[in-house]
């Protein structure tokens, strides 16, 4: 892309705080990288214990003879295996982790604007997961209430963990948005005010476009659930009935009367549903570049893909009632909200093919970051066609609340994130750690995870056309749906899911045996052309660049440039300082 | 290596679709346009499913690296743009509208769709029908009781001849369309027939509604679909479709909530009798 004129900077720069201890250099940090890599390590430890409690449901559900887990245990697993993975494993992860390491980086900033709120974001953020944690040891357990939480059951004595457990997940969700909202204002904030001289918004790196508007709509989507939070915690404790209608426990009339248990569901899918979004933003964003990286070509129609995350961030907010086809709200909603969920599907569209237009003509080099970016596009598309079914009103009616619902939401918005999440890791992780991780661990695992989650989800469809209703403890004898190779099938996933499981544990051995047994990464090993690896250290150091910060002349995306020796060049490099190829007098102009 | 897994995904995802054992169960009521309707979206999805995923293994066949090989640059094509959103909005049109017109259908029952409430509550299925007067008698969750599980309004006369079914079969009447009226009485719950495709929640609170014509004479569980507590997956019920004259058998044996009270007052005075003459 063309150059234009540097603007001179308007302000001086402003000294960052220098730790005077070590407490507030390695504990207390106010940089956002070491921010950024605490955040990382406490989401990746309460999502392990999510993805242990899944091996405990996929067993239950494969062997449901042997009574792994109680009915009741069972609830209390699926529930917390759902929240922790939704909220506090990817949104804190893509946000809280990518979001500190790659904004200020990328952006050519020495650090957040505001880096003492960025710190308390994230000590408010653990406190929020000890919370959730806290929450498996009282009386009565975690709450069983399946993680949209929806009342009149949450609260009431049919389900488990209403003692204590529903009290402290929604005291732990207030705690997190009170620490995200810290942590988001501060990404948004630095985005639109600490770029540096030349880096124009649509220079920016789709990495951070796409978490940029994830974490916009973010701050807009979380208070509906911090609300839904506080009113249901009233319902509760103080026994008002915003969400309760009169009503019978086991034979008994409480005193509640007159509130509405579909207006929370609204308040919660406002929320839930643009959060679907705020996950696959910043994956979109990063895969983005991922691909147009391993592929050393730049991404196909930049600015169309910038308009489409917007634009797809703006219409999560119109859409939230999708999720509620079934849920008894007027059924004239369903015109509206299907119609909305199927004009989403154009610019989501949009993003796969160039996407895959990117790889066409590239130059592709099927390192692990690439293969994860494969990975996701099969997942990716296969959950995004399979939207096209929920999505039409009609044809959710007959798959609404079975296996198909999980599978689809699994692949994609959870598989096809953590196949971009677990790339992203292997692509950056030599700036991070200045080591590669290792090759043969990490083609392993990408393998196992990718192909083992495929045959976990893809199946897991036919039980929901079968009919078979997902929460189920057991299915029981029901021959008509459930027969015996149904139930075999159940078997399969189960052992896909163990696969899986393991896989993991030797991505995590890797990530530890590599910091210190990996070898040296070069200088920018992937030749990048973003400014994250072209810090005058790698891994960069606090204040993240040199003396000068760096002066952007071009987009991310100059790769494989006509004319130019190398096949990228670097935002910070001005076109006279270009190496030209042989038989070219300028670039993109040939000797004649 | 790459290529060669992704095409034995796609052609095996492809025959799996093809030769899977695991698909709907026979269908047993009018809701055949749902089931159409998801087979076009099938064949719509499916074919975008094997163009872009063929056309991807295709570009990392040809495109993969090698020693001399330098990308294209070429920043963006507006005709490739103009011509992949128009293809893809006329796609999704195609799906959306006659998805739209089959809902439209499912929410509007027809005028001689008879009423039949379902009531759930934890963990099981009461079943009323309206009794000769055709009308639901008014209900009130605060009139639950032990005498009055149903929470019926005694002094609503439409509600006398109503006919309630405490925790059994429910029984319909073969090709006779029905409007369930759908309500609990404690937390949310979905009255969901597999053979029926159709489903609705049950609000506390409210009363929800769809319909359907039994087209297949036979017996059907109903699951509940919608997460109400420990025993979830354990509330089941029977929906039991029979010709015209099984139908009236089983309607002539049912009583009526008039009848019940009666039976209960009956029951009472017995008791205390037997108690004064002990």
């Amino acid at each position: 892309m063309s150059e234009s004129i540097i603007p001179e900077s308007e302000l001086e720069e402003v000294e960052l705080y220098h730790p005077k201890s070590w407490w507030t250099e390695k504990v207390f940090s106010q940089d956002a990288k070491l921010i950024a890599i605490q955040y990382g390590l406490t989401a990746f430890a309460i999502g392990f214990v999510a993805l242990v409690l899944s091996w405990f449901m996929r067993i239950q559900i494969a062997f449901p003879e042997m009574a792994i887990i109680s009915e009741g245990t069972y609830y209390q697993f699926i529930t917390m295996h759902g929240m922790i993975m939704v909220v506090y494993l990817l949104t804190a992860l893509f946000l809280g982790a990518f979001g500190n390491y790659l904004i200020p980086l990328m952006v050519g900033a020495r650090d957040m604007v505001f880096p003492y709120l960025n710190m308390v974001s994230y000590w408010t953020y653990l406190v929020a997961v000890l919370v959730l944690f806290v929450s498996f040891f009282t009386p009565g357990g975690p709450t069983g209430a399946g993680w949209t939480l929806y009342p009149p059951q949450a609260i009431l004595g049919g389900t488990p963990g209403q003692e204590t457990g529903i009290v402290l997940m929604l005291v732990s969700l207030c705690i997190f948005i009170v620490g995200f909202t810290m942590g988001g204002l501060n990404y948004v904030i630095t985005v639109l005010q600490a770029r540096t001289r030349g880096m124009t918004l649509m220079r920016m790196p789709l990495t951070v476009w796409g978490i940029f508007t994830a974490t916009v709509l973010a701050l807009f989507a979380f208070p509906a659930l911090f609300v839904s939070a506080v009113m249901m915690l009233f319902d509760k404790l103080l026994m008002t009935s915003f969400f309760m209608p009169a009503l019978v426990e086991f034979g008994e009339n409480l005193s509640y009367g007159g509130g509405s248990p579909i207006l929370f569901q609204h308040l919660f899918w406002f929320f839930g549903h643009p959060e679907v979004y705020i996950v696959a933003l910043p994956a979109f964003g990063i895969v983005s570049d991922l691909i147009s990286i391993h592929a050393r070509k730049n991404i196909f129609g930049f600015r169309m893909m910038v308009w489409a995350i917007v634009g797809i961030g703006a219409l999560s907010f119109i859409v939230w009632a999708h999720h509620m086809y079934v849920s008894g709200m007027n059924p004239y909603f369903g015109f509206f909200f299907a119609t909305t969920t199927l004009i989403i599907a154009v610019p989501t569209a949009l993003k796969v093919y160039n996407w895959i237009l990117t790889l066409w003509k590239g130059n592709i080099h099927l390192t692990i970051p690439m293969l994860f970016c494969l990975g996701f596009i099969v997942t990716f598309l296969n959950g995004g066609l399979t939207g096209l079914f929920l999505g039409n009103v009609i044809v959710d009616v007959p798959l609404s609340d079975t296996y198909f619902v999980v599978a689809h939401f699994h692949m994609v918005m959870g598989i096809a994130p953590v196949l971009v999440i677990l790339g992203a890791i292997y692509h950056w992780y030599p700036l991070i750690t200045g080591k590669m991780l290792h090759d043969g661990m990490g083609r392993f695992h990408f393998w196992i995870t990718f192909v083992g989650s495929y045959l976990i989800y893809f199946p897991m469809h036919y039980l929901g056309f079968i009919g078979v209703p997902r929460r189920y403890y057991e299915m029981g004898q029901t021959e008509a749906l459930y027969t015996s190779s149904a139930a075999d099938l159940n078997v399969f996933i189960t052992i896909a899911a163990l696969a899986v499981g393991f896989a993991q544990l030797v991505f995590i051995y890797n990530v530890f045996w590599s910091a210190k047994n990996g070898k040296v990464a070069e200088k920018n090993p992937w030749k990048s052309t973003s400014l994250e690896w072209q810090t005058p250290e790698q891994p960069p150091i606090h204040g993240n660049f040199g003396k000068e910060l760096p002066v952007v002349y071009r987009w991310a995306y100059d790769y494989s440039v006509p004319g130019a020796e190398d096949d990228f060049i670097p935002q910070d490099v001005p076109n006279e300082k270009v190496k030209l190829a042989e038989g070219y007098t300028e670039l993109g102009v040939e000797k004649t | 290596m790459v290529p060669f897994i992704l095409l034995i995904l796609i052609i095996g995802s492809v025959l799996f679709h093809l030769y899977t054992p695991w698909y709907s169960t026979p269908i047993a009521s009018n809701w055949g346009s749902i089931d159409s309707t998801i087979e076009l979206t099938f064949w719509m999805t499916g074919i975008v499913y094997i163009l872009v995923l063929g056309f991807m293994t295709y570009c990392v066949i040809k495109f993969k690296n090698t020693k001399n090989r330098k990308a294209d640059y070429e920043p963006e094509s507006k005709k490739a743009e103009v011509i992949l959103t128009v293809l893809t909005t006329i796609g999704v049109a195609g799906l959306l509208a006659p998805g739209l017109i089959v809902w439209d259908d499912y929410v509007s029952p027809p005028e001689e769709a008879m009423p039949i409430e379902a009531m759930g509550q934890q963990w099981y299925w009461n079943f009323r029908l309206p009794g000769e007067d055709g009308i639901l008698g008014t209900t009130d969750a605060r009139n639950i009781s032990a005498d009055n599980p149903f929470g019926m309004n005694e002094n609503d006369p439409n509600g006398k001849d109503d006919i309630l079914i405490e925790g059994d079969t429910l029984h319909l009447e073969h090709d006779k369309p029905v409007k369930f009226l759908l309500r609990s009485i404690d937390v949310l719950h979905n009255f969901y027939v597999p053979q029926f495709r159709a489903k609705m929640d049950l609000v506390p609170g409210m009363v929800t509604f769809y319909w359907i014509k039994p087209t297949v004479t036979g017996n059907y569980e109903i699951l509940c679909a919608e997460l109400c507590g420990v025993g979830h997956h354990a509330m089941r019920g029977e929906v039991q479709v029979d010709n015209t004259n099984d139908y009236q058998d089983w309607l002539n044996d049912q009583l009526t909530f008039e009848a019940i009270q009666e039976q209960a007052m009956l029951d009472r005075e017995e008791k205390l009798a037997f108690n004064k003459s002990n």
